[in-house]
């Protein structure tokens, strides 16, 4: 394993060799542009047939966990491009600070999901049999207002008269909503095992000004979930809110 | 030519940066404008994403060659947006 930062015989110099390996971590990350630009494109295409049914679905996200998460994650991208830096300047006892603060706002972001889904199951929001996207408003908890209540079986009533086959609709618009939140959330889970791989190496004094690319290409690799979930947050929880 | 370090100032002020607009877009988002809603979210993403790709990504400090491969990346996903969207909004 290459883990000192000595240089391969292919290279002429380590500038040279660290060029190579983030060249490298980009062409990755330019697949998996593709990758989710497929789902991406697949949500543009349902949202433009069935618009009505995903104003309806966007609109029974929690818009206070959705924004406290996005506020999350771009403080993780901070704390661990703070981490690249402190790497490179040879802060060793900041750079393992600093990655142990980005696993942990990442691992916030994980729990909020979990809060979010759990939330989905039990309004029978899941895509399946048991899909029903008027239960919420006839089986309302003790904690919902009335008028709550009121306001999302009219809005309900008049999605309705617009789309008959809402039902169908808002479960097209959650399969898209797990499978590219999920695909996103299983991106920051490996993203969780690498930083805590990097933070195992930082404890051991690894990283130096002259050799820091594995902290360089997760951080690339972190901010890239950053930038996936900032483009799924205004497309899934900011539909339709004006109305 | 050696690795350009981004102060940790350039960074504090990108990320406040992109704070400030996750708030602008949720406020947009509450504003009826009709179609030009999705226009203003998709602009203020694609405002934070080029922010994070310069700054916290170093693509503005990175070799022409590496700039490229983002380039080509986006321009493909356009291609794939472009093509098939230009197919699904004109038909009967």
């Amino acid at each position: 394993m290459h883990r000192t930062g000595e240089l391969y015989g292919q290279f002429q110099t380590l500038d040279q060799q660290r060029e190579s390996a983030t060249f490298g971590m980009w062409v990755f990350l330019v697949t998996e542009i593709l990758f989710f630009g497929g789902l991406f494109l697949t949500y543009t295409i349902n949202r433009h047939v069935y618009g009505v049914a995903f104003g309806v679905g966007s609109n029974t996200l929690d818009l206070k966990l959705g924004g406290f998460n996005t506020a999350v994650l771009i403080a993780s991208s901070f704390t661990m491009a703070m981490a690249v830096w402190a790497s490179q300047t040879g802060k060793k006892t900041q750079v393992t600070i600093f990655l142990i603060l980005t696993l942990i706002l990442g691992s916030t972001f994980l729990g909020v999901k979990v809060i979010e889904y759990s939330q989905k199951f039990e309004h029978h929001l899941i895509p399946g049999h048991g899909f029903d996207i008027s239960y919420h408003s006839q089986n309302p908890s003790a904690t919902d207002t009335p008028k709550l209540i009121q306001g999302e079986k009219e809005e309900l009533e008049k999605a309705l008269s617009r789309d008959p086959y809402l039902n169908s609709h808002t479960q097209l618009y959650f399969s898209l909503y797990f499978g590219m939140t999920g695909l996103h959330a299983l991106h920051m889970v490996v993203g969780a095992g690498l930083l805590i791989w990097l933070i195992k190496q930082s404890f051991r004094g690894r990283f130096t000004p002259d050799y820091n690319t594995p902290v360089e290409l997760i951080g690339l690799y972190w901010h890239f979930v950053d930038i996936v979930w900032i483009y799924l947050f205004p497309l899934l929880y900011l539909i339709d809110r004006h109305q | 030519m050696s690795e350009h370090i981004v102060s940790p100032k350039i960074y504090a002020v990108i990320g406040s940066t992109l704070l400030l607009f996750t708030g602008v877009t949720v406020y947009a988002a509450y504003v009826d404008l009709g179609p030009l809603n999705i226009v203003v979210a998709l602009a203020i993403a694609t405002f934070k994403a080029t922010l994070v790709v310069l700054y916290f990504m170093h693509l503005r400090y990175s070799p022409k060659r590496t700039q490229l491969v983002i380039i080509a990346g986006v321009f493909w996903l356009a291609v794939m947006l472009f093509m098939t969207l230009s197919d699904y909004i004109t038909r009967a």
